[in-house]
């Protein structure tokens, strides 16, 4: 009995010593990230993980799903100003000025340190990486990023008299289009709509596209200033006001996000502006003939570039960041980006993405999926300014007001632009 | 043996004072001196800056909004769920059959997180795929955009929390009814006394320690129930659905100023320790207690 005791007591003595050895050499990490389309995209992400793991023993990442890119933000903010911080995450591509005023993120340029590493920092689609530099360095690295891009039923184009492979391409266009494909059955009330921009969620990126297309932008690179009220870009709201008002192609006042998808998947609406990373689950779902297509232009073609990126915390080990680095490298790498690209409908985020066997097949089969990366070429920054919450809210409420009749588009722009500029003179 | 005591008393209250003190009282204070400095950021070292913050109150316009909005939805929350909660608990007392089956129905909303209810009625509301609007299409009607129009946005809240509230006040009439002594009304109707009458001499004042409680819960939930606003309007469209704890929040973890929220803060507290006060001082001259 003594002799099987002390034999045991060596044994559990020796395992729980070789235990912790073999607990200190992996390195852990937490990451929160957002989901704003819908599908089960938690589980691909997952399923990304588990890969990287598999590779990489030593590394354990805990991926936490943490809601839409508002509350990812809040988690991650609190879980670094509590014990338990998490080392990286993926947030809104938006949220940079933010973040680096309250010092909590690292610039990526600080971590590599090899060539190789140099050059995957330069490998992504330029046009993703304007959200995510400041002062020259790179902040954040593009994971899940689209493009608003045009979603069109062609089975309501053919019976409407249009030529289904010939979406509209500028601004009469879609008009003239959109008349056609608005319906009313014999009281007057109207059965289908010609098309549907969605004014709740995150009306101002959709205005983004409108401004973009009208030749303007909403701001500045450091942040720092905000052009509402510019001539180009009342227009542009007084065009998405005439779409609904005056050419009744647009369900009047406000359309919802959340339920804008479903809208299109019924056929109430012939054609929706959304993100491209809804288009494996339309593809999914949808039981009628449809396409997709860049948005129209009017001075140019245009939309502002959408989503989240990777930002590494401040608040970690050197150890914890080369390690985040790894992980981020692997999420960002070809055919990881492919993989989600093809999951999901967000675009490939670099060019060699793009390359690999399987988004070569997957677009062949599926040209749709090309149209977010194709818009890259005239695609402008999303509306990211310091105190960006705030600022856009301004802009949100502008364009609701507007779209709601409770003002007009030159009044609430002035509104916004005066309220913005009060915000931003603390910052300039 | 008097020191003894007290210690023992303060002992056996120190885990709930401690729960008291660390959620209610200490942030209470670090809120009311938040409100009076201010920092460029969270990180930055704030300084005192006296009533400022206040200032900036009166010339928001979106509090102003808000506080309007929170009026009117406390006015049209309040008496309306309280009458429905009496009326369904009247309703369901008594002893005939099927009113289990009939309490389970208007008790139903109560469970549900108010999350679920929002997501429910976020496609009872919806303009051309949603319920409401179906069933008036059935009849001819174009049903409006209950949530999207500005005016109809906070009634349309309304109505999903009055559904909500409604059979969780029941509950408490209903408790209240069953211990109200049959004699009461067996005499009244001796002496020939209509229904209405019943009620509003009888029934009624006997209810009044419950409606006072009921009527507390109601006023704080009409403040403190904004989950509804992150599913269904966000506020919108523009700020003809914000209610004060939403703008709080947006302020506190969307425009990251916690000094802003802080005065938000103090104004909630301040708004609803004097409605309680006004309630408690009120309403106790009218209520017989036994």
């Amino acid at each position: 009995m003594k002799i099987l005791s002390k034999y045991l007591t060596t044994v559990g003595v020796a395992s729980i010593l070789g235990l912790s050895t073999a607990a200190t050499a992996a390195t852990d990490l937490t990451m929160y990230y957002p989901v704003a389309v819908g599908g089960s995209l938690t589980k691909i992400v997952d399923g990304m993980v588990d890969k990287f793991e598999a590779q990489n023993p030593d590394i354990n990442v805990n991926a936490i799903y943490a809601g839409n890119y508002n509350d990812a933000r809040v988690k991650a903010l609190a879980a670094l100003q509590s014990g338990s911080p998490a080392q990286l995450s993926v947030m809104f591509s938006i949220d940079l000025h933010e973040l680096r005023n309250l010092e909590a993120i690292v610039a990526f340029d600080d971590v590599v340190s090899t060539n190789e590493e140099r050059e995957w920092l330069n490998s992504f689609y330029p046009a993703l990486m304007e959200n995510g530099k400041a002062d020259g360095k790179t902040w954040g690295v593009p994971f899940q990023r689209s493009t608003i891009v045009m979603y069109y039923n062609k089975d309501m184009f053919r019976a409407a008299g249009l030529d289904p492979e010939m979406p509209p391409t500028s601004w009469e266009e879609f008009i003239s289009m959109g008349k056609k494909l608005t319906t009313k059955d014999d009281s007057g009330t109207v059965q289908q709509w010609g098309a549907m921009i969605p004014s709740t969620g995150y009306p101002y990126w959709m205005f983004g596209a409108l401004t973009k297309q009208n030749s303007e932008v909403l701001m500045n690179q450091e942040g720092t200033e905000t052009y509402f009220d510019k001539p180009g870009v009342v227009e542009a709201l007084e065009y998405w006001q005439d779409l609904g008002n005056k050419h009744a192609m647009m369900p009047k006042g406000m359309i919802e996000w959340g339920t804008l998808r479903q809208n299109f998947l019924d056929q109430k609406t012939a054609i929706m502006w959304h993100s491209t990373g809804n288009l494996t689950t339309v593809k999914n779902k949808a039981n009628f003939d449809f396409g997709v297509a860049k948005l129209p232009g009017n001075k140019e073609l245009g939309s502002p570039t959408g989503g989240g990126n990777f930002y590494i915390f401040k608040d970690s080990t050197d150890e914890e960041k080369k390690a985040a680095l790894k992980f981020v490298k692997f999420m960002t790498s070809a055919e990881q980006a492919a993989h989600w690209s093809k999951s999901t409908g967000y675009m490939g985020v670099g060019p060699n993405a793009y390359e690999t066997e399987t988004l070569k097949a997957y677009l062949k089969t599926f040209p749709p999926a090309a149209v977010a990366r194709d818009q890259l070429t005239h695609a402008t920054a999303e509306l990211s300014t310091h105190e960006a919450g705030r600022v856009r809210k301004f802009l949100d409420d502008a364009i609701q007001a507007a779209l709601t009749g409770q003002s007009s588009a030159e009044e609430a722009l002035t509104d916004a632009q005066k309220q913005a500029e009060r915000i931003l003179r603390r910052y300039k | 043996m008097h020191n003894r005591f007290n210690l023992k008393a303060w002992l056996l209250l120190l885990p709930a004072l401690s729960f008291l003190i660390a959620f209610t009282h200490w942030p209470t204070l670090k809120s009311i001196w938040r409100s009076f400095t201010w920092a460029k950021s969270d990180v930055a070292p704030s300084q005192f800056v006296g009533l400022e913050n206040y200032q900036m109150l009166l010339e928001d316009p979106v509090f102003l909004k808000v506080i309007e909005n929170n009026f009117w939805y406390a006015i049209g929350t309040v008496p309306t769920s309280i009458a429905l909660a009496i009326i369904m608990a009247l309703w369901v007392n008594s002893k005939i059959g099927g009113t289990s089956l009939l309490r389970l129905a208007f008790f139903t909303p109560t469970i549900l997180p108010m999350i679920t209810v929002a997501n429910i009625w976020l496609f009872f509301y919806s303009p051309h795929i949603g319920l409401f609007n179906q069933l008036l299409a059935l009849v001819g009607i174009e049903g409006p955009n209950w949530l999207g129009d500005p005016d109809l946005a906070l009634s349309s809240l309304m109505v999903m929390t009055i559904w909500k509230e409604a059979g969780f006040f029941m509950i408490f009439y209903l408790a209240a009814l069953q211990t109200l002594s049959p004699e009461l009304f067996a005499a009244a109707r001796l002496e020939g006394a209509g229904a209405w009458r019943i009620f509003r001499k009888i029934t009624f004042p006997l209810l009044m320690p419950t409606t006072l409680f009921v009527l507390i819960n109601a006023i704080l939930n009409a403040f403190k129930l904004v989950d509804h606003l992150f599913i269904l309007t966000k506020g919108g469209p523009n700020n003809e659905s914000n209610l004060l704890l939403y703008y709080i929040y947006e302020t506190a973890f969307s425009f990251l100023d916690s000094y802003y929220a802080a005065t938000l803060t103090v104004v909630m507290l301040a708004t609803l320790a004097v409605i309680a006060l006004v309630q408690m001082l009120l309403l106790d001259r009218k209520i017989h207690y036994r």
